[in-house]
């Protein structure tokens, strides 16, 4: 049975294992295989009188707490479920279910065959569950156990989901049942974790098997991991979870099982640590983790018994508190429900993950299982892969030093180059981020440009250095970008700096075996006992070899200190606008079916709750409690003092009303085809949004078509279309009222985020609307003349938004802080949020499409120190409800030589931070003056190269290689709507392209700025790239300039959202025929559309070469 | 009569530049509290914005007192504040005065000008001058800090010369 679960997992891995697994990772942070004890403070939220305390007092976490009561009882109704779980537990005789709620109870069928299991397993896994009756009783043991003394029978259990609290006060509370208890399967909120994770025991161990390979540390090459793979997979039916949990127990257990029992003790030490009893119930706490993946445990070196020991050695690692997950990003493919990826993540991690790090190891000799803390170790040439340095101090900063240069590169990159004789500066591939000039060691680790970018990668030594090179210093960030891989670590302790909090990154000195210095403060720490055993080995002492150490972007799971409240679940509020407007452009109808197909695919567990507003001059909610037959509209037109008609029936649990949702999406388009209502009420509706989502925090969606027109924040037509390309200045690109600015605040202080769709024909003043986004953390979308008949190239590209919209990793409750090597300092941010305090980001929601740059100043000299660094640890919940800290770390050397940092500079990074600047300017001044500042810029630096560093007198414009694109960059820049002058610009595309410019990576940026440039018709094989039995020709990027195009040729310009293909008269047939489907150049359909990814847009060139 | 007007101005002057440098020290130390983290920026506004105006009016109060007691050294000597008052919450919404226009050579790199500019009074709903979303811009929090100092130092100086124009006139009037 499980041999076969087992096969199956394997195969999952290899497929999600493949870097090319490409597609948006919703799920990405779904995986994350927890560990009860893991939490240290588990007594606080374990033991039964604090949990009480919490339910006496719900205020405590209330986020506001003079809010009415009623919204009061919501939330706590929301966070703390355990409240009524425990309640329950004391008094019994609510158990009786009465009348009202047998309607929930009849209503939730699915939950009922799970028993003490309610909603955390899925339908699918049912069916596993079903094939594997032998195991039972572990899933309820441990919750039980974790709770504390409590019995805590299934009987019992199974009757939660249809009882109702009695201490829920007021009219909210029927509803209980129905919000809350489907969440907390009899937990609090970490009970949510932990009985979840006793849920899926059963069906954890395949999809356990999928995490499992992926546990790559750094040098571990997947082949040898999959091959590995069934090695360990097919042991488990042998053993059985008691052997495991006393670990002794184990009776044909090999030599090496001696260091799985100590670990093992050492583990169940931890527990009574942690709060929870010794003796049976630690035990069984210890269990559900570590009892059904330690079965595979134990196999695995009975498996391999004959073979390496090293299996054995990472294997037996597990029941040790500290454990790291390497897992996959968005590996899990989009078909499979959240729910399932719930049960996926619920499974124990330990045991699996550690075999197979294994992989890595057994490049080495097999014999260093024994590993004992001695030096020795580091002589072996198995260790040699981790090459840095860790015992030797000097040997370690001299290789920091950045001395060990790349001359050829710096040459390179320096070579002056007169604008005026070469014309061909693109490089044939598009432009990739300069490297550091650091240690090759230092190179491996350091995080990738595509995350985080500087734009200097040698750091000046001095501000005046800085200045003298007139270039900014800045950094360019995307911390929440879609990643393929991404070393998760879940540890009791986070190790970091006890003066400036800096994470502990692979930057760090370790000046011995118990200390490390910080590589921000340079402070000297102390190495915890936790930190320096070492589960890849199985021993201590090796703390430089911990995932912490060996990547630069690592994610922690956050223990409850992390947290001001325990982690709000996914909720999400759409906003609709249905006045007629909005049903003249036909949005709604689209919203409506991208929703109903994605509805499954919302990141989100089974807490997640949805909420639907429409309006017009009035506002309209939707009960879509469950129990209704059908959805209820609630109308409130009394938009100056706006209350919110029902409390908890308009935010509802999706899994629970469901069909209610769909039934509301099916019937709204048709609801208000009919309106005649003109005015646009969005002031009010958003305020009582903000009432709505308040008590937990969220993302509110708006879909607005006009122009506010009514209530609080209505605005005027500001834009003058006659000024429209007037270059004498643009006006209005400020808003026109605080209003949306201060709710957008009040929302980033509720941890809510709000989205903005515009889809406006006429002017809606984004300038004023965009505020609500800006400092709320959210994004911008505009669609400028949407209509659904005759704009079907906006539709397309709506449709294909909303739909990554939907499904798109979100991170609650976030905020990001970014941390720099003493002596340099922030200066300002930019990007959507809200600044709290000079280095931290209050971010309600963040992302994966969003990026920050940050403009950082040189305060002290850098003098004594020969690396720079910069840390950015994003702490967010995910939508599965975790605390969870990315954090990326950016290594750079430092230079106090012009012609380093020249060497060093970053073109595509400078433009974007000077495009960012040149938007403030423009906003807070005026476009002429940014206009002005940004040629001043290229005239400046030029100037400087010249006097300072070349000392060729030659004439003409002289840049640095490393620059030389930066004066097409910056004419680029100019011409981009945001910032153009003289051409016919609506104000409203104007200010949306400065959101972007705000808001985008940096690579999509570039590409925006100055597309790349393509030959289609004639592509060779030379240099293509073979990927996968596929040949990808990889043809030059050619200038964007009319002489590179001809008419006998085609050409495919990629401007980061939309592709053009050009086709010239004298093109190839052939070519048009099997690119296009068309038998000539002729019966090319003007405006063709294609359904990709990202819209082509089709021009047939009419007259040769001057058609774009 | 012991007891001239411009004497009565002096003494108003003093008391109120004695509650001006209060509201000095405690723009300081507001400020002081954003750098360090140790107040939220949205609290820090709401309660510095409330305090702009009073201070502005206290000013342009006294301004106008000295005026009608013929004070005009005192008075010339408190003008260039209250032009300042004027510009920073009237005029800089409309004018651009500060331009960082960069010669080459100049010691302050071009790129620099593309700095937000926040002198000017930011769309707000109530008065005040400072808006939560800007304030923690490096540029702007310097400058804030920096205008609390030179207007403590000014309110320091000018407290001493309103003493002594008190003393002054109350001892040169004819009765005594």
């Amino acid at each position: 049975m499980s041999g076969f679960t087992n096969l199956n997992s394997s195969a999952g891995y290899s497929q999600n294992s493949t870097p090319n697994g490409g597609a948006a990772p919703p799920y990405q942070n779904g995986p994350v295989q927890t560990y009860p004890a893991m939490y240290p403070p588990a007594g606080y939220y374990g033991a039964p009188p604090q949990q009480q305390g919490y339910s006496t007092i719900p205020g405590h976490a209330a986020p506001a707490p003079n809010k009415a009561p009623v919204t009061n009882n919501a939330h706590s109704a929301n966070y703390y479920h355990n409240n009524h779980q425990q309640q329950q537990n004391h008094l019994p005789q609510h158990r009786v279910a009465p009348s009202p709620y047998s309607a929930p109870l009849s209503s939730a069928p699915p939950s009922q065959p799970y028993a003490a299991l309610p909603s955390a397993a899925p339908p699918p896994t049912n069916a596993h569950y079903n094939q594997q009756p032998f195991q039972p009783h572990p899933p309820y043991a441990t919750p039980g156990s974790y709770y504390g003394q409590q019995s805590y029978h299934p009987s019992s259990a199974r009757q939660h989901p249809s009882l109702v609290p009695v201490t829920a006060s007021g009219p909210g509370a029927p509803l209980y049942p129905i919000v809350s208890y489907p969440s907390a399967p009899g937990s609090s909120q970490y009970g949510t974790l932990s009985s979840s994770q006793s849920t899926s025991a059963p069906v954890g161990m395949p999809t356990q098997m999928v995490g499992a390979p992926l546990h790559q540390y750094s040098a571990a090459p997947p082949p040898s991991t999959t091959a590995v793979q069934p090695g360990y997979g097919v042991g488990p039916p042998g053993q059985t979870a008691p052997t495991v949990v006393n670990g002794q127990g184990s009776a044909a257990q090999n030599a090496v099982h001696q260091h799985y029992t100590q670990s093992h003790q050492a583990s169940l030490s931890y527990d009574s640590y942690s709060g929870v009893p010794p003796g049976s119930g630690g035990a069984d706490t210890d269990q559900p983790p570590s009892g059904t993946p330690s079965t595979s445990v134990h196999s695995s070196p009975g498996h391999h018994q004959g073979g390496d020991t090293s299996s054995s050695t990472t294997g037996s690692a597990s029941p040790v508190p500290n454990s790291y997950d390497s897992l996959e990003g968005g590996s899990y493919p989009d078909s499979m429900p959240p729910s399932n990826d719930m049960t996926n993540q619920a499974a124990p991690y330990g045991s699996y993950g550690y075999p197979s790090m294994q992989s890595a190891y057994q490049q080495g000799p097999a014999s260093h299982t024994d590993a004992s803390p001695s030096h020795d170790l580091y002589g072996q040439s198995g260790y040699q892969q981790y090459s840095q340095p860790f015992p030797n101090l000097s040997q370690l900063s001299a290789a920091l030093g950045g001395l060990s240069g790349v001359p050829e590169l710096e040459v390179e990159a320096l070579r002056p180059v007169n604008l005026l004789q070469e014309r061909n500066l693109l490089p044939p591939r598009p432009l990739e981020a300069p490297e550091p000039n650091v240690s090759s060691d230092l190179k491996k680790v350091n995080c990738s440009p595509q995350t985080f970018r500087c734009t200097l990668t040698s750091i000046p030594q001095t501000q005046a250095l800085l200045n003298k090179a007139r270039l900014p210093l800045g950094l360019l960030l995307h911390p929440f970008r879609d990643l393929q891989q991404l070393p998760v670590i879940t540890s009791n302790t986070i190790v970091r700096c006890r003066s400036c909090r800096t994470y502990i990154n692979p930057f760090v000195t370790f000046l011995d075996q118990r200390r490390w210095k910080c590589n921000l403060c340079y402070r000297v720490n102390d190495v915890p006992d936790e930190f320096m055993y070492n589960p890849v080995t199985r021993s201590y002492g090796e703390p430089h070899k911990r995932p912490e150490v060996q990547n630069a972007t690592v994610e922690f799971i956050a223990s409850s200190d992390y947290m001001l409240r325990p982690p709000q679940p996914a909720v999400y509020l759409f906003l609709l606008d249905v006045s007629h407007n909005a049903v003249e452009a036909g949005y709604l109808k689209y919203f409506c079916e991208s929703l109903l197909e994605n509805l499954t695919k919302l990141p989100g567990d089974v807490r997640t709750r949805v909420g639907f507003l429409t309006f017009d001059s009035t506002i309209h909610f939707y009960n879509l409690q469950e129990g209704l037959s059908q959805p209820q509209m609630l109308v409130v037109s009394d938009i100056d003092d706006v209350f919110i008609p029902s409390h908890d029936s308009l935010m509802v649990n999706l899994k629970e009303s469901k069909e209610l949702v769909k039934d509301l999406l099916t019937s709204l388009p048709e609801m208000f085809s009919q309106t005649r209502e003109t005015h646009s009420a969005l002031g009010p509706a958003l305020q009582a949004a903000y009432k709505l989502m308040s008590p937990t925090g969220g993302r509110i969606t708006v879909f607005q078509t006009q122009l506010p027109t009514l209530g609080v924040g209505a605005l005027q037509a500001r834009e003058d279309p006659n000024q429209r390309s007037s270059a004498k200045g643009v006006q209005h690109l400020g808003p026109a009222t605080d209003f949306y600015k201060k709710l957008a605040l009040d929302c980033s202080g509720q941890q809510i985020g709000v989205d903005l769709f515009l889809l406006s024909s006429q002017y809606a003043d984004l300038a004023s609307l965009a505020c609500m986004s800006k400092y709320s953390a959210g994004s911008v979308f505009y669609y400028p003349s949407f209509h659904y008949i005759h704009n079907p190239a906006q539709l397309e590209k709506f449709q294909k938004d909303l739909e990554r919209y939907l499904t798109r990793k979100i991170g609650f409750e976030a905020v990001m802080r970014i941390r720099c090597t003493k002596g340099l300092s922030i200066h300002t941010f930019h990007g959507n949020f809200f600044v709290r305090s000079t280095d931290l980001l209050s971010l309600a929601n963040v992302n994966p499409d969003s990026a920050f740059a940050v403009q950082m100043s040189v305060e002290d000299s850098l003098a004594d120190s020969s690396l720079a660094c910069f840390q950015a640890a994003l702490l967010y919940t995910s939508s599965r409800g975790k605390r969870r800290i990315r954090v990326h770390t950016l290594c750079l050397p430092v230079v106090n030589q012009l012609s380093d940092v020249y060497a060093g500079a970053d073109v595509q990074a400078i433009t974007c931070l000077l495009a960012n600047m040149a938007i403030d300017r423009s906003v807070s001044s005026s476009l002429s003056d940014a206009r002005d500042a940004l040629v001043n810029a290229v005239v400046d630096l030029v100037s400087a190269y010249k006097s300072n560093v070349s000392n060729l007198q030659q004439s003409g414009l002289v840049v640095p290689a490393s620059m030389r694109l930066f004066p097409l960059y910056i004419l680029a820049l100019l011409k981009q709507k945001a910032l153009r002058t003289g051409t016919s610009t609506r104000l409203d595309e104007r200010v949306f392209a400065m959101c972007e410019f705000k808001t985008q990576p940096l690579q999509q940026l570039m590409r925006l700025v100055h597309p790349d440039l393509y030959r289609l018709d004639n592509m060779s094989d030379q240099g293509a790239l073979h990927l996968n039995d596929t040949v990808v020709p990889q043809p030059h990027l050619l200038h964007l300039s009319a002489e590179r195009l001809s008419r006998d040729g085609a050409f495919l310009m990629d401007c980061s959202n939309v592709f053009y293909l050009w086709i010239g008269k004298c093109c190839n047939e052939m070519f048009i025929r099997d690119v296009l489907g068309c038998p000539n150049y002729a019966s090319i359909p003007p405006n063709m559309v294609s359904d990709s990814k990202r819209c082509i847009y089709v021009s047939p060139s009419m007259s040769g070469n001057d058609r774009e | 009569m012991a007891f001239t007007f411009a004497a009565f101005c002096y003494m108003l002057a003093l008391l109120l530049t004695a509650a001006l440098i209060f509201f000095a020290i405690w723009h300081i130390i507001a400020f002081d509290e954003l750098k360090t983290d140790y107040k939220n920026p949205i609290d820090q506004c709401n309660t510095l914005n409330p305090l702009v105006l009073p201070e502005y009016l206290i000013h342009f109060f006294f301004c106008v007192m000295f005026f009608c007691a013929a004070e005009w050294l005192t008075l010339c000597l408190n003008l260039p504040l209250l032009a300042y008052h004027v510009w920073r919450y009237v005029i800089s919404n409309f004018l651009h005065p500060i331009n960082y226009e960069t010669p080459a050579g100049s010691l302050e790199p071009a790129f620099l000008a593309l700095g937000c500019r926040y002198m000017s009074r930011p769309v707000m709903s109530c008065p005040g001058l400072y808006d939560p979303t800007t304030i923690m811009n490096a540029d702007i929090l310097a400058y804030c800090q920096k205008e609390g100092w030179c207007k403590l130092a000014f309110y320091l100086l000018s407290f001493f010369y309103y003493l002594y124009g008190y003393v002054f006139h109350f001892r040169i009037c004819p009765s005594c």
